[in-house]
């Protein structure tokens, strides 16, 4: 370690330092070691820090001040639906009732967690459209493969053992082809037109007899809805296909429109995301799935149902795609999202949609001028902005990134989606005042206008933060992913 | 209706609707065709004020039977572990749980270093040299291994013990439909895996051998042997699952030759709230690096030669590589990860130790007790913090005696093994006391009669 670096918390570590506070040891010890044999004994101790209470609690509060989050400052991280996280969320989560109960406890000892489950189901349900919902998936693409097991094994329960490929735009997610792979299909793009909408030129070229599945977001990673679903649920369904939605997106439609209306067969949600989950740094996250009646028999066992006045697990499924995680979902998560649906009702929901849109289109207006827009028409909940003037002048949309990071803003996603040059990607979410926006709005407007009087004060920020850019390249060329003592 | 995370004003309203050019929001909704458009009101509950609410939850959370309201003997792959209060009290830190994955490490230092030290907590304990930033659970994480395991060799079947988490069996079956990996069981005699089947079994076709250790039933199984018998193949691989928790006094499967180690960090400083969400690890080689699932965090200078932490090999992952994505994971579990290295700090070398020691004690003396009681306990190996005792009753009806005094029994094996039906497993950790053992053993023969 050098002066200038902050410490690890193993360079914190003295010898038979402790933090920690065991009970005694209450019955007549006796020799495990023999029990155990020697072959079995750990003889190198793992070299964990041996550090106080107090030194362990300045360590993490000092990391944290190294850390932006939501209640940092405002962070527009496009497709991330970074929306506040309420604090009566964590509370509840936390309660004993609800934190400290065994997944292996008797039906009848946990009707408390599982009515909120299933209360939880049906109201997932209820807003997606969909038949029947569950909660089992740990994430959202674990969701995305469930949901496309789930269709692979409805194709081979009507003995149709063809269908081998899985449509995905070129806007879409990457876990999108990438959960296509581990399902066992072979992902087959399809283009995105001038208007930012799926081709549907391309996609009767590209659907045929082997297509499982087509699937979309909606709207769009382009922050835009695909005005012709019914028409592409049409085609892909004709083809014996089935729809799968990828609900990333599903802040911007809340009680506006639902997947299951639209013709979607099969659909997961990110509770982390439009549920206000939170993010916890990159998660546990929680991406439950609902489908239609035809896909029910799928669903992975068990599931959740209640019989006379108990609610029970369902573990006789013969034709369930299996277990996809141990236990039922991560149980945690979905109380936080359960809190926040019972905080804002159908009203509530519904007013989240109506301004998460609102506030991305008068953002994505006032910065229409500055920026180049690949797509100029109204957008849903994000919206797609090209830094491609700015690079011919030499400063990139990375640079810009940066240089935002001096303003306390977390950057929007960039590069992504992949089919826009130098894209950057807004998504200000409803939980954000217009004080915030218009802020944010003059920052990125006066960083284009140094992008053109003094592009080297972009190209080389941030400048305020606490560590400069770092050198990924040397990062992943000579991997150094665990601490070494230095003798 | 007022609602308190939503910030717009009518006028605040107003003015975006002019800059924009509208008069009705419902003009930006325009786009959704008419007749899929959602014209009624979704039927959910009605939205409640937060006093209201939180007296509602706390009612029903109340209706739950808990870990801390009542005595738990229950494990089975969950457990009731000492929680240092610091643990909360970090994670509680807003910076870490309300940001994302660390994408820009200019302002995410303080989670990507988190997770550094968490990376390298994992292999000091697994004895490894490379560890991921965690994985959704052990169970997945396993199943993960397995088909990484597929990839690497090439080859399309894998031995499977089935004396490992029977949930985490059934996920293995779900993961490997996609790329059609074939399972072969292994049964187990004495509670430990059959290494004889093993032996008959294992051919130039595995590409792993799947064993949990300590076993679904607290026993320790044979890691030294199975490797030996691995290393009959060229290229199969060994693949462990293991309670960290349980490292701090075993021999860590590292050091027995593993390739990669999994498994569920949940015992530090996760509470077992219902099942999830918990904290898988994902271990292995050096040689294995570029097939690691998930997010790696490593370690490199910034532009003034700072030490600092960023994302790093992300060519394995599914933002870059798309189809062709080591696995499709996204996100990871990194807020408890978080917890987990808290804990394990909190512990530190000292303490890690004394309490895995704790946990063999305890359990140690739960056997001298049950067999004194004459109650038989099927399984004599060296075992850690569970064992498998006959009950010969419906564990069921045992249970729910138990829970009239104030106790969680075991888990019913019945369910799983066809054989074991009457038998319990049960978990025995530092925090439960001889009392609380004394306890459980008579009124465990009270109801055996």
């Amino acid at each position: 370690m050098a002066n200038q670096d902050f410490p690890l918390i193993f360079e914190l570590s003295q010898e038979s330092r402790t933090g920690f506070s065991l009970p005694e040891l209450d019955v007549p010890e006796t020799n495990v070691d023999e029990q155990l044999g020697e072959t079995y004994i750990r003889k190198n101790e793992p070299d964990l820090p041996e550090v106080s209470e107090l030194q362990i609690m300045r360590h993490y509060t000092a990391m944290s001040k190294r850390n932006h989050g939501v209640d940092s400052g405002f962070y527009p991280l496009g497709s991330c639906t970074m929306k506040y996280n309420p604090k009566m969320n964590e509370d509840v989560a936390r309660l004993t009732g609800f934190s400290h109960i065994h997944p292996y406890q008797a039906p009848e000892t946990v009707q408390g967690a599982l009515g909120l489950m299933y209360d939880l189901q049906t109201t997932l349900a209820e807003i997606t459209g969909m038949d029947t919902v569950t909660l089992q998936p740990a994430a959202g693409a674990h969701g995305e493969w469930t949901g496309l097991m789930m269709i692979r094994a409805f194709h081979e329960g009507n003995g149709d053992y063809e269908r081998t490929k899985v449509i995905v735009p070129d806007s879409a997610h990457g876990t999108n082809p990438a959960s296509a792979t581990v399902a066992g299909f072979e992902a087959v793009t399809v283009k995105t037109n001038e208007r930012g909408l799926v081709d549907i030129e391309d996609l009767k070229r590209v659907v045929d007899e082997k297509t499982a599945a087509l699937m979309l977001t909606n709207p769009n990673t382009l922050g835009l809805f695909e005005e012709d679903i019914v028409e592409m649920a049409e085609i892909i369904h004709a083809a014996g296909g089935k729809l799968y939605y990828d609900g990333a997106n599903l802040n911007a439609i809340m009680s506006y429109a639902r997947p299951g209306d639209m013709g979607f067969d099969v659909v997961h949600l990110n509770l982390h995301k439009t549920f206000t989950g939170p993010h916890g740094g990159g998660g546990p996250g929680s991406g439950p799935v609902g489908v239609t009646a035809e896909f029910e028999p799928f669903l992975p066992a068990p599931i959740l149902t209640k019989r006379e006045d108990l609610f029970v697990f369902d573990e006789d499924r013969p034709q369930s795609i299996g277990r996809v995680k141990p236990y039922y979902g991560n149980f945690g998560i979905n109380v936080r999202a359960y809190t926040y649906i019972r905080t804002m009702g159908a009203e509530g929901l519904r007013k989240v949609s109506e301004y998460a849109v609102l506030n991305a289109n008068y953002m994505m207006r006032r910065l229409q001028e500055a920026f180049d827009l690949p797509y100029d028409h109204h957008c849903k909940h994000e919206f797609i902005l090209s830094g491609k003037r700015q690079k011919k002048l030499g400063v990139r949309t990375l640079d810009m990134a940066k240089r935002l990071l001096d303003f306390g803003y977390h950057p929007p996603t960039i590069y992504f989606p992949i089919n826009v040059e130098e894209a950057m990607m807004v998504e200000p979410t409803e939980t954000e005042s217009k004080e915030t926006l218009d802020e944010f709005v003059d920052a990125m407007i006066q960083i284009a206008n140094e992008a053109k009087e003094d592009p080297e004060r972009v190209q080389n920020a941030p400048h305020t933060t606490i560590v400069s850019r770092m050198d990924e390249t040397t990062a992943a060329r000579k991997p150094v992913l665990r601490y070494i003592k230095e003798d | 209706m007022e609602f308190r995370y939503l910030p717009m004003t009518e006028r605040d309203k107003q003015q975006m609707m002019e800059t924009i050019g509208i008069t009705s929001t419902d003009e930006l909704f325009a786009d959704i065709p008419e007749n899929i458009r959602y014209k009624g009101e979704l039927n959910i509950k009605k939205p409640k004020n937060e006093f209201a609410l939180m007296k509602e939850l706390t009612q029903l959370a109340e209706q739950n039977v808990n870990v801390k309201s009542h005595t738990s003997f229950l494990g089975a792959g969950v457990y009731d572990h000492y929680i240092p209060s610091i643990v909360d009290h970090v994670i509680s830190r807003s910076e870490f749980y309300t940001a994302y994955t660390p994408y820009q490490p200019e302002i995410s230092q303080g989670e990507l270093q988190a997770i550094f030290e968490f990376q390298t907590m994992i292999c000091e304990l697994t004895g490894m040299d490379v560890a991921n930033s965690s994985m959704y659970d052990g169970g997945t994480a396993l199943a993960e291994a397995v088909n990484v395991s597929a990839g690497q060799t090439k080859k399309k079947k894998v031995l499977v013990s089935k004396a490992i988490h029977p949930e985490s069996l059934e996920v293995i079956h779900s993961y490997v439909k996609g790329p059609g990996v074939e399972v072969v069981e292994i049964d187990h005699i004495g509670g430990v895996t059959d290494l004889k089947q093993i032996e008959r079994e294992l051919d130039e076709d595995t590409a792993s051998v799947v064993m949990q250790y300590p076993n679904f039933f607290g026993q320790i199984e044979p890691l030294d042997q199975v490797r030996s018998l691995v290393d009959t193949q060229k290229k199969t691989m060994l693949i462990a699952s293991s309670n960290p928790l349980a490292l701090g006094y075993l021999t860590p499967p590292g050091e027995f030759g593993a390739d990669i180690v999994v498994g569920d960090a949940q015992v530090f400083g996760i509470p077992a709230q219902f099942g999830g969400p918990h904290c898988g690890y994902f271990a292995t080689t050096k040689k294995l690096m570029r097939k690691v699932p998930g997010r790696l965090v490593g370690q490199t200078k910034d532009e003034e030669g700072r030490r600092g932490f960023v994302l790093t090999l992300q060519a394995r992952e599914q933002h870059i590589r798309r189809d062709k994505a080591t696995s499709n994971i996204c996100s990871n579990q990194a807020l408890n990860a978080l917890a987990s290295s808290v804990a394990m700090s909190s512990l530190g070398k000292q303490g890690l130790r004394r309490m895995a020691w704790m946990n063999i004690q305890k359990a140690a003396y739960m056997k001298q007790q049950l067999e004194s009681a004459g109650f038989t306990i099927p399984y004599q190996g060296a075992f850690f913090n569970e064992l498998v005792v006959h009950v010969d009753s419906d564990i069921t009806e045992v249970n729910q005696k138990l829970l009239e005094k104030g106790m969680i029994g075991g888990y019913d094996l019945g369910n799983d093994f066809n054989d074991l039906s009457g038998h319990m497993l049960i978990a025995i950790t530092e925090i439960r006391t001889k009392e609380e053992i004394d306890l459980f053993v008579k009124e465990l023969g009270d109801i055996h009669g």
